[in-house]
């Protein structure tokens, strides 16, 4: 499996490392910058992370992903810094023989990722900007 | 001790590490908290604050030591 925290994630090395014969479907979701959140024009996101710890959040992530779905290849890749609209900040992409487990361990692995990994956000809008999710 | 701080709570403390002095030393993660919403109350206005020891998440009563990476970790939001 290939884990990383990229400045800039390209997607054809996602999609070259997920190649492999005994695949029969391929899965990647991607998570792009959106240009709204909360009713307010977005102009940019910052991310950061606190990385050996996000490292290994995601390893524990992209184990239990193997042990409930048969797996050929997994990755994950997660960008850091500054990022504008469109552009790619997240990659969960899953190889196997059927594409059922490749749908449902995507899903699983993004959806784990946001509750656990020690990643950041900060939302830039027109006049300020904040840290998403710090505040009920 | 050393604490590292990551998203809001680096902008709350002003600085990206925070030292905690020999003499008021936590023995405990909960310690911890508790010292640092009173020095920073702003951090009680989180949705929630965990603390990781030696980057792995770590409960209320586990034990601190000087030598271990101490880290705040804010509500995360990564994806």
């Amino acid at each position: 499996m290939l884990i990383k925290l990229v400045n800039q994630i390209d997607l054809n090395e996602a999609f070259q490392y997920l190649q492999t014969p005994a695949a029969g479907g391929t899965n990647l979701f991607i998570g792009t910058v959106r240009d709204h959140a909360q009713g307010k024009q977005v102009v940019k996101l910052v991310f950061e992370a606190y990385a050996p710890m996000a490292l290994k959040e995601l390893e524990k992530i992209a184990n239990q992903a193997k042990a409930n779905w048969p797996i050929e290849k997994l990755l994950i890749l997660h960008a850091l810094g500054e990022k504008q609209i469109g552009e790619p900040v997240v990659v969960t992409g899953v190889a196997s023989a059927h594409r059922n487990a490749a749908f449902e361990a995507t899903r699983f692995l993004i959806d784990e990722l946001k509750k656990t990994v020690p990643i950041w956000k900060k939302e830039y809008y027109q006049d300020n900007s904040i840290w998403v999710n710090a505040h009920p | 001790m050393n604490i590292l701080l990551f998203g809001i709570t680096r902008d709350i403390v002003g600085a990206s590490h925070l030292q905690v002095e020999p003499a008021e030393r936590p023995k405990t993660v909960g310690q911890l908290k508790q010292w640092l919403a009173g020095q920073y109350p702003e951090l009680k206005n989180l949705s929630s604050l965990a603390v990781a020891v030696d980057s792995e998440y770590a409960e209320d009563d586990a034990l601190l030591s000087p030598h271990q990476e101490i880290a705040l970790i804010p509500p995360v939001s990564g994806g």
